[in-house]
């Protein structure tokens, strides 16, 4: 380590390197890799991720270390939520098996680490699109699958009806998140003065906030309904009115692989485009043995070649829709209405139901 | 004789009245020990208060404590009903085991293989702990442990360990091969080990010579430091590239020349061997055997251990491994060459001053970047190598110790009987200087495995991992936190205070002086 | 890297042979080092032309410039003006000076604890001292995370919340109506001035950094008038025999500058008040700040408390003979003869205790405390995504304090060492 300091001046220059000189490059990092981890796992040469993830047999999934609804393993450690759907449809997209995904719990420090060097092929978990996320971090969102704000949760007995009234309180968060950065801007804007606690974990900030050691319990609203549903007496918190922030939620992927890119925004856009159709896992099945719509039939694969141009295979999409159902369907059955954590549809609507849930045409 | 009317005269002695009650037994003692003065007896009342709360507070606590209910609502209602004010919800432990014990991702039907592992882990560690009392011959199983366990708990084919370790005994006796050589069949063997290790080297020095004139390009020229960063790396570039050659050439020479002396082609050979048979033979041949006679395991990928497990194969494999690795580091430290000491130095100043947390951070989101693109370290692998490091750079500081414990006599009576560095360190040094240091070493053993629980920090689920994310996240046990952290502590003290009795033990064993 | 690169030109002529590089031992160490000059110089090409190609891969470069932009996110716990606009690196400034305050605290309270500990497990009172292995054990042999996060867990649990204060049926109260315990940490009485430099005509009592500079500059004062005194009293013993008399002098030299200058201020203070949400004024010890300062505190005074009882050990029973001898009384004998010996022991395993607390600090991140790991190494490393950079000054700035730490206890130990002659 003593030789740390002058790869600290390392600036970002382009380096002119051929395909020549890279594979020269590869050959000699290969050589010297192969003394120093003779024997220890080195995996082949630097394929595009897609060719990676089918060699290895399995997708790599970044999800958070478990929110209620959106990620979280179940008693037999089976990973369930509106995030992991959206990995288990790409799985099995691309290798017709939705469970085979190895799920890698990330905290916010460790999310963009793992997947910019490679330990996870995609990133499903609640991380706003940003743009120095996208530009800067240089990684590539793939779309949107859940529209969310900022927002506050108080004890009603505090007698709190606007976030405005909130000057003086004391502010449970979950560090690292974009909502740090809008909490201090929103109280900065409207004057008030606030007292910051900073939580690593979901669970401690519930424990905090249950305990009373903070008034307020702010976080993106959906995580917020989220976790109150998991209260011993739900109907004694309020979720405030106000929206600090546009946080669009949505899976990414590296820089520079547009074809895996691809292949990950439009089978979350198969997901929607489904809904949109009327595809469900229903009739599936039916839909797939051709219909009238010729959309629908270029969806399923039974016109066209839309999986051929992916670098997969026609039926790609009736995989993905399969595992369970279209947007919708994924949105009721794990964060919905119905469910504990009793979401409505609102912005996350299809664009037809006054939502913002819109996927270009599959043409 | 008349007859002498004598008073009366005692034979015997009375015996010993017992002495008053407030001077005997359990009085006396308490007296003494307890009440012997205003500020003993104070400070005795206060002692006995401050167990009374403690034990007023936790008994009723534990003993209304409720073993089986599904979440911790329930549990509540359990108290409430059987109208009990306090009372421990150790349904928690009962219900997530499994998890506290193995993570929540270790395959549940795999249990028993950690499980043997860790009661194999007792008999091997018996004849390195107690070898007075248990036979040498044992010591055999404890130098196979590490293939069985490795295979217990990851899984995969029974051959790959079995392949490893024939692969490594067959070193050994390429080892003793070459040594037996005569000398002229040795010189031919040193001409081809010399030409083959100088044409590597040389190969290898040239392609790290390209590398760093790469790297001198890429750093930026935007400011002093830039720039001389720039130039120091060309100047190293450069210094390679003159010397490729002639260290290629003069390392083959050496290995050549050293042919009668013989210690070196033996070791290069071997290396070479061993080298041959992990790169080429292993893959093959563990597949090979496997389809003949499939002996396999259900695979467990790294990343899914978890819970109690986790610490012990963290803490297991991170002192095995640092303990070679501080020897090393403690004799180049005390080195008489000024470059191997400074490194040293460096090294391990810089590991024992920053925490261990920093050094877990760059496991996790720095490491990668240092390595090649095309590699797959997870992350495991990664944080053994960082813990690893930072316990070497500790057990060198201890070894050290003992090392300037020795007198200065030993080492002069090893170089007066003849005794190279190898010898001498060998058979002199180190096991009397290692002697010195068990205890310090145990010291360090025991603060490592507690400092395993920092991997929660970088979302790796062991105990506390555990505990803080899928237990108290979880809708059934939201926010538990007495009952499961006291059972954390209790498997981390279980462990921790035998390993310190036995090094005290130890400690007792080893005095040689005679007291 | 300074070394040697014309070894083989200083290899004499006539009768040299190649291998005696190798088995000359005026040579071995010279090729040895040479080789390993080599070997750390490829080392270094590997892992530096990995880290060009990947971040080159990655499209990121390495550079400090996001430390001079506005950090963005709150810090509860101020010890300097900041706030969301200033940089990150001021942002790193205060979290550094969280990691000192919180580690100086520990230090002196683990400190106490140790010598309290270490010294009542020899009592003789069998109750006491295995009250204080039980405590030693314990504490020792459990990790500090799970310490840390118990009594974090318990304060947060345990501890009323400012709500229960509030009302007609309030089920806590403030102590002396002067202090509140609750689960967001302790509130007391702030120290303020009606005079202070700061103070302005509408501001009313404030305190400013040059008003605890006077204090301060009082207290030195006070400091150096009582050494005097000290020393006068010592001269006089030496010449006549007989030690004046001077306690009172020297507690008037302590108090009365301070006095004055806090007369001249005019100090007031300000009372903790529940106003709202929480309690307002007066000054706050945040709950993770007393979890993190407790928990190391007692987990290392542990620690501290095995090498007091080494030290105490150490120093022969003929001292305490001696002592009792020459009619010394028994807490005497410990407080003049034994620590005082037993310190040279002590120190130097202190030190390193001390450098264990502090890079044990960097546990605060489980509880929320803002030191330098929660701020550069926690949310300006998440915010910015410069994990390189961020955790390279991180290590950097702990390897200072650990250095300094080390460096100043060394002074410290030289002075206390025995001069023998």
């Amino acid at each position: 380590m003593t030789r740390i300091w002058p790869i600290m001046a390392i600036q970002n220059r382009p380096t002119h390197m051929g395909g020549h000189q890279e594979e020269v490059n590869m050959k000699k990092s290969l050589f010297l890799g192969a003394l120093t981890a003779a024997g220890l796992a080195a995996t082949g040469v630097a394929a595009q991720t897609l060719d990676e993830v089918k060699a290895r047999g399995k997708l790599n999934c970044g999800v958070t270390t478990g929110v209620p609804g959106f990620a979280e393993p179940d008693a037999n450690g089976v990973w369930q939520g509106f995030d992991v759907a959206v990995c288990r449809a790409v799985a099995a997209a691309v290798l017709s098996d939705p469970t085979a995904v190895e799920f890698v719990p990330t905290t916010g420090k460790t999310r963009f680490t793992a997947l910019a060097s490679g330990e996870i092929d995609m990133l499903a978990r609640n991380t706003t699109w940003t743009f120095s996320r996208d530009v800067d971090l240089k990684f590539e969102f793939t779309g949107v699958n859940y529209y969310d704000g900022q927002g506050f949760m108080v004890p009603k007995e505090l007698g709190v009806s606007s976030a405005t009234e909130l000057d003086g309180a004391t502010v449970c968060i979950q560090t690292g998140t974009t909502t740090e950065l809008n909490l201090a801007d929103f109280f900065r804007s409207n004057n008030m003065s606030y007292e910051p606690v900073p939580i690593e974990t979901g669970a401690e900030a519930v424990q905090q906030y249950n305990a009373g050691a903070c008034d307020v319990y702010t976080t993106d609203r959906s995580a917020l309904a989220a976790q109150r549903a998991n209260f011993e007496t739900p109907g004694d918190h309020v979720i405030l009115p106000e929206v600090v922030s546009k946080e669009p939620l949505g899976p990414l992927v590296r820089h520079g692989d547009n074809e895996w890119a691809d292949i990950v925004r439009w089978t979350l856009n198969a997901l929607i485009t489904a809904e949109e159709l009327g595809v469900t896992s229903v009739n599936l099945a039916e839909m797939a043995g051709g219909s009238n719509n010729p959309e629908i039939n270029r969806l399923l694969g039974t016109e066209g070649d839309l999986g051929g141009m992916l670098g997969l295979d026609a039926d790609w999409a009736e995989r993905a829709i399969g595992v369970s159902g279209n947007y919708g369907e994924v949105f009721e059955k794990n964060i919905g209405e119905s469910t504990p954590i009793g979401l409505a549809r609102g912005l996350n609507a299809q664009y037809y139901d006054g939502g913002l849930i819109y996927s270009p045409p599959f043409r | 004789m008349a007859d002498q009317n004598i008073s009366f005269v005692r034979h015997d002695q009375i015996p010993p009245s017992p002495p008053p009650t407030s001077a005997a037994g359990p009085v006396k003692w308490a007296r003494e020990n307890l009440f012997s003065g205003p500020v003993n007896t104070i400070m005795t009342l206060l002692a006995i208060f401050i167990i009374y709360r403690l034990v007023a507070g936790a008994f009723p606590w534990f003993w209304n404590g409720v073993w089986d209910a599904d979440s911790i609502r329930e549990c509540r209602d359990i108290l409430t009903a059987a109208g009990k004010s306090t009372g421990a919800c150790f349904a928690v432990l009962v219900d997530r085991w499994d998890h506290l014990l193995f993570g929540f991702k270790y395959p549940a039907t795999e249990y028993w293989r950690p499980t043997l592992a860790f009661v194999l882990l007792l008999f091997a560690a018996a004849p390195a702990l107690f070898y007075k009392y248990v036979p040498r011959k044992f010591l055999l199983f404890t130098a196979l442990y590490p293939f069985i366990a490795f295979w217990l708990v990851w899984g995969g084919s029974l051959w790959v360990p079995v392949v490893i370790l024939v692969s490594i005994i067959a070193t050994m006796f390429a080892f003793r091969a070459v040594e037996g050589l005569d000398v002229n069949m040795r010189r031919i063997l040193a001409g081809i080990v010399g030409l083959a290790s100088g044409l590597g080297l040389a190969y290898l020095l040239y392609q790290g010579a390209t590398e760093l004139w790469f790297i001198s390009n890429s750093v930026g020229t935007g400011g002093a430091f830039a720039a001389i960063s720039s130039y120091l790396f060309k100047a190293a570039s450069i210094f390679m590239f003159v010397f490729f050659i002639p260290m290629g050439i003069f390392v083959g020479y050496a290995i050549y020349d050293d042919a009668e002396g013989g210690g070196l082609v033996t070791i290069v050979t071997s290396l070479f061997v061993l080298y041959a048979l992990l790169a080429y033979v292993l893959g093959p041949l563990s597949s090979g055997l496997n389809s003949v006679i499939p002996l396999e395991l259900q695979a467990v990928p790294s990343r899914d251990m978890g819970g109690y497990m986790l610490c012990m194969i963290l803490g297991v494999v991170c002192v095995s491994l640092s303990i070679p690795l501080g020897i090393l580091l403690a004799l180049g430290r005390q080195s008489s060459m000024p470059l191997i000491k400074g490194v040293c130095v460096v090294f391990i100043e810089f590991i024992r001053g920053v925490p261990l947390i920093t050094l877990l951070f760059v496991a996790n989101v720095m490491l990668a970047y240092f390595m090649p693109p095309e590699s797959n370290f997870d992350l495991i692998l990664r944080v053994i190598i960082m813990i690893t490091m930072f316990s070497s750079a500790y057990i060198a500081e201890v070894i050290r110790g003992g090392l300037a414990a020795l007198p200065k006599g030993q080492y002069e009576a090893a170089d007066s009987l003849g005794l190279n560095y190898t010898q001498a360190t060998r058979l002199i040094i180190l096991p009397q200087a290692l002697k010195i240091s068990i205890p310090g070493i145990v010291n360090v053993a025991v603060g490592l495995f507690k400092d395993t629980t920092l991997v929660s920090v970088i979302s790796m689920f062991d105990i506390v991992g555990m505990i803080r994310g899928p237990i108290q996240q979880s809708t059934d046990w939201i926010s538990i936190y007495w009952e499961v952290y006291l059972f954390a502590a209790l498997v981390f003290f279980v462990v921790c205070y035998s390993i310190s009795q036995y090094s005290q033990w130890l400690e007792r064993e080893l005095r040689t002086d005679h007291r | 890297m300074t070394t040697m690169t014309d070894h083989v030109a200083e290899a004499p002529s006539g009768s040299f042979k190649l291998s005696m590089l190798l088995n000359d031992t005026r040579y071995r160490s010279l090729t040895f080092q040479f080789i390993a000059l080599v070997a750390i110089i490829a080392f270094m090409a590997f892992v530096g032309g990995n880290l060009v190609r990947n971040l080159a891969e990655a499209g990121l470069n390495i550079s400090y410039a996001f430390l001079g932009e506005p950090a963005g996110y709150d810090i509860n716990q101020r010890p300097i003006e900041y706030d969301s606009q200033s940089s990150h690196g001021r942002a790193a400034l205060v979290g550094l000076i969280n990691t000192l305050i919180v580690a100086f605290l520990a230090c002196i309270t683990a400190t106490i604890f140790g010598v309290i500990a270490g010294v009542l497990r020899l009592s003789n009172n069998w109750i006491v001292s295995k009250l204080m292995s039980f405590y030693v054990e314990i504490f020792r042999n459990v990790p500090v995370l799970i310490w840390i996060l118990i009594i974090f867990s318990v304060m947060i649990n345990a501890m009323p919340a400012p709500r229960d204060f509030r009302g007609d049926d309030a089920t806590s109260s403030m102590l002396f109506d002067l202090f509140a315990f609750t689960n967001r940490g302790v509130f007391a009485p702030a120290p303020q001035f009606t005079n202070s430099f700061a103070a302005t005509a509408e501001s009313g009592p404030t305190s400013t950094g040059l008003d605890w500079l006077l204090v301060v500059g009082a207290l030195v004062l006070s400091f150096f008038v009582a050494r005097a005194i000290g020393s006068w009293a010592t001269a006089k013993q030496e010449a006549t025999g007989d030690r004046p008399t001077t306690w009172y002098l020297t507690l008037a030299a302590w108090l009365l500058p301070v006095v004055l200058v806090c007369m001249f201020l005019g100090l007031t203070w300000n009372v903790p008040a529940l106003k709202g949400f929480n309690f307002q004024g007066g000054m706050q010890v945040r709950g993770s700040l007393i979890a993190l300062w407790f928990a190391l505190a007692i987990y290392t005074g542990a620690f501290i408390a095995e090498n007091v009882r080494a030290g105490i050990l150490a120093i022969s029973k003929g001292q305490t003979e001696a002592a009792a001898a020459l009619g010394i009384r028994p807490g005497r004998i410990m407080s003049l003869v034994i620590l005082p010996q037993a310190l040279r022991v002590i120190i130097p395993p202190l030190i390193s205790q001390y450098l264990n607390i502090t890079k044990n600090s960097s546990l605060a991140i489980a509880v929320g405390y803002m030191d330098v790991t929660g701020t550069l190494g926690g949310i300006t490393l998440l915010q910015t995504g410069r994990a390189i950079e961020t955790i390279l000054l991180l290590m950097l700035f702990y390897l200072t304090i650990s250095l300094l730490i080390s460096f100043f206890m060394n002074i410290f130990n030289n002075r206390m060492k025995l001069k023998e002659r």
